[in-house]
């Protein structure tokens, strides 16, 4: 029999990150807002860049980055959390600094900002989290709502004739001179979360090699807003998200090629 | 020595004399002499001229610039300074300092180029959402819009809170004799609240979020501590023979200094008027205008526009002395002349 066999230490095959602070989540049960959260911070353990990164939260579910992310964090208002970080940036040229913003604060009120801030090809990374709807204010429509997707603002559905198309980020930014690496993840499950992990990290890393902007959108289940379990939610990113907005990498610059 | 200098120059150099590196902005008339100037000199040292997408970009960027301790200014005009309002309470609430210039072009709306003080609720008044306060110095000449400029540098770190220098375009447009020496500078606190990364620290934090209990309460409290400081502190304000003056003629800026010409006008005239000029609009220098409605028998307020600081001076004197009003909301060619100003001072003398 086994019971000859020395006792194993149980070990956590993934520990939490250093970056991450140990603390319970304020997000609702099955949100993926803390997934992403620890993606990022593992990013910045595997550069081992805590102590030279600088967050820029966004005004969302995701305005408490400071709570779980040990790095400095400056809150920016609704939507500029990509200028505040381009004056973060000139300021700071030797720094990591890095922004967490949800669709409507990146993909609404914030598009003016994040396309000249890639433009300007900015040594920022962006994590975008695009969860199809305002999960802060109650679950609104937001530019990357799916059509016909109820919302508490298109009760009836999204209806393209009204509101027009959802928005595909990452496929548009990617156009743009100025970003070095542009993808598109989910993490509705395991293979999607380690796939997810990579970009994200490819993400610091166009940064430090100073190639240029690295975006990455994340599809993010919000089951609260959704009115849908936890499961649900899950299947949902895999049934409705993702064969709108494909995952994949859009751009990958090897090197700072500018024109 | 002095030189011939434009006034919107003169804020240019002194920001750099200040120590200011950073300048981010979007071009708009009558201010553009500040960013073209920062354009060419800011590469020779080492600053950081970056032209943004628009205000709100503008303003975000001197946030994020001002964040990480350095000193940062932008100016604007209008509309312009109107789209930086939001980005203006995050920084008074976050207590990020930097420097706002308005070279104040009239309104509303697109309004016109020509001066006017049309923004002078909008910069006393804090202008954007949430319960602050901004300390707000109008110069009246090229000299203080360089003299001035220091000072903003120096009192928005000391307090950690923005600063607007509130000119206009005529000031920002013409030239004149200039002292280059810097005034007087102040010993300043270290930045140790700059994110900067948190190497041999702790992590920080820079936010205007207060969801705890009574947290923000607490958070505004704090601030009002602060303003009464700057209110006890940083008030400023200039007097051309009110001494005996019957009649006191109130005005800041460009209206100052056309009715000082008046005033002393009058004077050859030989009637008793004098000028009060506030320095600081914010805080306001109301317990000296107190003062003087002791001696003086009226007041005539002059400003380019349709009546703004005319309310804070009716607080200031109360009901008992007479307070006419002259105001010239802007035109093309709506800037009053001296002898405009002295038929008032005619009309209403008591
Ligand atoms: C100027 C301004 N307008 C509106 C709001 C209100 N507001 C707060 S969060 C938010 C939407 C957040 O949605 P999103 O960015 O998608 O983040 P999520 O909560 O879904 O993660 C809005 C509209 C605000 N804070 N500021
Ligand atoms: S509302 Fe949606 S996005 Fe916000 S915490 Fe809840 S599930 Fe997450
Ligand atoms: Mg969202």
């Amino acid at each position: 029999m086994s019971q000859d066999k020395p006792a194993r230490e149980p070990r956590l095959v993934n520990p939490r990150p250093r970056t991450l602070i140990d603390r319970p989540s304020h997000f609702c049960p099955g949100c993926h807002h803390g997934i992403i959260h620890r993606l990022v911070a593992e990013a910045i353990d595997y550069f081992n860049v805590r102590e030279r990164a600088i967050g820029v939260a966004s005004v969302g579910c995701s305005v408490f980055l400071y709570d779980f992310m040990d790095t400095d964090v400056l809150e920016a208002p609704h939507g500029r959390a990509s200028a505040a970080a381009t004056g973060m940036r000139r300021a700071l040229p030797d720094k990591v600094i890095y922004t967490y913003q949800g669709d409507g604060d990146l993909a609404a009120i914030g598009t003016a900002e994040i396309i000249h801030t890639a433009n300007r090809g900015e040594t920022i990374s962006v994590v975008f989290v695009n969860n199809t709807n305002y999960g802060m204010t109650g679950g609104q429509m937001a530019p990357t709502t799916l059509l016909g997707q109820k919302t508490t603002t298109t009760p009836y559905g999204r209806d393209f004739r009204r509101d027009g198309y959802p928005i595909r980020m990452a496929e548009m930014l990617a156009t743009l001179e100025g970003v070095a690496f542009s993808a598109r993840g989910a993490v509705n499950k395991p293979a999607n979360v380690r796939r997810t992990r990579e970009l994200i990290r490819r993400a610091f890393e166009v940064q430090l090699k100073g190639i240029g902007l690295g975006f990455v959108e994340v599809l993010s289940a919000c089951p609260t807003d959704w009115g849908l379990k936890p499961l649900e939610a899950i299947k949902r990113v895999e049934e409705e998200l993702i064969p709108y907005y494909p995952l994949g990498i859009f751009k990958d610059k090897k090197e700072a090629d500018h024109l | 020595m002095k030189k011939l200098i434009k006034g919107n120059d003169a804020i240019a150099m002194a920001a750099i004399e200040a120590g200011c590196r950073f300048y981010y902005g979007y071009p708009i008339t009558p201010q553009n002499d500040i960013p073209e100037y920062l354009a060419r000199e800011f590469p020779k040292i080492g600053g950081t001229f970056l032209q943004a997408e628009s205000e709100i970009g503008a303003i975000n960027m001197i946030l994020g610039s001002a964040a990480a301790g350095k000193r940062a200014m932008i100016s604007s005009s209008g509309p312009g300074i109107s789209l930086m309002q939001e980005g203006i309470s995050y920084m008074s609430g976050s207590e990020i300092p930097a420097v706002i210039v308005n070279i104040q072009r009239s309104g509303p709306g697109l309004g016109g180029i020509s001066p006017s003080q049309g923004d002078y609720f909008q910069a006393t008044r804090g202008g954007g959402h949430g319960d602050y306060r901004t300390p707000v110095f109008a110069p009246s000449s090229v000299q203080e819009m360089y003299d001035l400029t220091f000072l903003a540098f120096d009192v928005a770190d000391e307090y950690r809170n923005p600063v607007v220098v509130l000119a206009d375009g005529m000031l920002g447009q013409m030239k004149e004799p200039l002292d280059l020496r810097h005034p007087p500078q102040r010993e300043l606190p270290e930045k140790t609240w700059a994110l900067t990364g948190c190497a041999g620290r702790k992590p920080q934090l820079l936010k205007s979020l207060y969801l705890g209990h009574r947290e923000l309460d607490k958070h505004c409290w704090d601030l009002w501590k602060k303003y009464q400081r700057i209110i006890s502190r940083e008030i400023r304000f200039e007097e051309v023979e009110t001494k005996d003056a019957d009649l006191v003629v109130v005005a800041f800026g460009s209206a100052a200094r056309i009715s000082k010409t008046a005033v002393k006008d009058a004077r050859k005239e030989g009637l008793k008027v004098g000028l009060f000029r506030p320095i600081s609009l914010w805080p306001y220098p109301e317990q000296r205008l107190e003062e003087l409605a002791k001696t003086a028998k009226a007041f005539l307020v002059v400003e380019l526009n349709t009546g703004q600081m005319v309310e804070d001076v009716k607080m200031s004197v109360g009901k008992d002395k007479p307070i006419h009003f002259y105001g010239r909301p802007p035109g093309a060619d709506a800037l009053p002349m001296p002898i405009e100003i002295l038929d008032q001072i005619r009309e209403v003398y008591p």
